[in-house]
């Protein structure tokens, strides 16, 4: 790939998806995008390149796509969820008493593994929560990906990867090499499209975000401005989860990291969060799952 | 160092395995059936066993039971590797004292993420993006 058509590639996804590429990412955008332009028929990068100058908006729809779509896998770095089970959710449960309710958000919810993932711990938690409202929000900026999420249907290779046996017998129904998971946990998981880029205040104030491993293709400006729009759509006392390559140290005081526990935030009460926990206004959602 | 018994009929998937396990720091030993895995047990007990469900001799589900009733024969982490990749093969493995349980075809990502999720090995360090 010539270095115009790699220049070019990078402001079309700066500006289209906020993806901040570095100057050597010219193999990631070879894998992901020659098999797009081999799809449209295109011989090489070079070709795409014309046809996205050509004004093509469907193209650049699908280049963001491949460019932004990362492989993930159940359980993902384990850590975060041994947090959610042991920490966070007690603790949340514990303020949440008389409300009853907890919102959670996947914030890179992608092909469903991370959402899912929480919604087999929270169904493993069922004994605590009975009479909760518990919503999990999975967002991401690609269509296909949530498509893929809300079928719920996993290869025998994304089900080996970091979910434990006994939760593949328990939650999913085989279907010749296909795992599908059970419409129970499906429907404890509502998907939207979403650009972190955008606006995110209609999704309303959550408990819990799980931001994991999309940051670190933003810039540094974007990343500080999206930390302070996070802020403001969490509780007080609500959980920021980050991917293992992240922080928001050195970066904005809006969030602060918790001691002893990699990976885990809370506001820090800077920049305008929420006044009080508990003042939720609910969103205007699809019902949410009753556990 | 951990100790891990390959039990695998074929020998280029036991080959492939001990390469793989050697690599996350195990001491291999292999055995081509279960009769043989189990004389290797009585031995000395392995901290963990790959193991082949269709075998000649003995096959890996009656090796597991035998495995169990041994002295001390709970205490090794069992983790099932095998093309058998239906439900009801999974939960008769498991319902026997099966650990874990790989579907075949595998890889070195596959098998260290069910060594870690049965304790063998610690965390692994996150990928990079």
């Amino acid at each position: 790939m010539n270095q115009p058509d790699y220049e070019y590639l990078r402001k079309l996804l700066k500006d289209n998806s906020g993806l901040d590429l570095s100057a050597d990412k010219q193999y990631l955008i070879e894998s992901r995008l020659l098999p797009l332009a081999r799809k449209a028929g295109l011989a090489d990068i070079s070709e795409l390149v014309q046809k996205l100058k050509g004004g093509s908006s469907v193209m650049v729809g699908q280049v963001v796509e491949a460019m932004t779509t990362n492989e993930t896998f159940f359980f993902r770095d384990k850590v975060p969820f041994d947090h959610f089970r042991e920490s966070i959710m007690p603790e949340i449960i514990k303020a949440r008493a008389n409300r009853k309710s907890i919102r959670i958000w996947c914030a890179a919810g992608s092909t469903g593994q991370e959402p899912y993932s929480l919604a087999m711990c929270v169904k493993e938690m069922s004994a605590a929560l009975t009479g909760w409202r518990v919503e999990i929000v999975a967002t991401d900026i690609s269509q296909e990906v949530l498509e893929k999420s809300k079928a719920g249907i996993y290869s025998q290779f994304e089900v080996q990867r970091g979910l434990p046996i006994q939760m593949l017998v328990k939650y999913f129904k085989q279907n010749g090499d296909l795992w599908q998971i059970n419409p129970e946990i499906r429907a404890m998981v509502q998907h939207r499209q979403l650009n972190l880029l955008h606006d995110f205040s209609q999704l309303g104030v959550f408990d819990i975000i799980f931001c994991r491993n999309v940051l670190i293709y933003f810039d540094q400006d974007t990343k500080i401005n999206i930390f302070g729009r996070l802020a403001k759509i969490m509780e007080p006392d609500g959980f920021l989860v980050l991917g293992a390559a992240e922080t928001v140290v050195g970066l904005t005081d809006v969030f602060k990291p918790f001691p002893e526990r990699r990976g885990l935030y809370r506001p820090s009460g800077i920049a305008g969060a929420p006044a009080k926990a508990g003042a939720t206004s609910w969103p205007k959602v699809p019902a949410a799952a009753r556990l | 160092m951990r100790t891990c018994l390959v039990v695998d009929d074929s020998s280029v998937v036991r080959k492939i395995a001990r390469r793989i396990l050697e690599d996350l720091d195990f001491q291999i030993v292999e055995a081509e059936d279960g009769e043989k895995a189990l004389e290797i047990c009585k031995k000395g007990l392995p901290d963990a066993i790959l193991l082949d469900w269709n075998m000649p001799v003995m096959d890996g589900y009656e090796f597991l039971g035998n495995l169990r009733r041994l002295p001390g024969g709970h205490q090794p982490k069992v983790v099932f590797c095998t093309t058998e990749n239906d439900i009801d093969h999974i939960s008769r493995a498991l319902h026997a004292g099966a650990n874990e349980y790989i579907m075949k075809p595998f890889d070195r990502d596959i098998v260290a993420a069910k060594f870690q999720e049965v304790g063998l090995i610690e965390q692994m360090l996150p990928a990079s993006a």
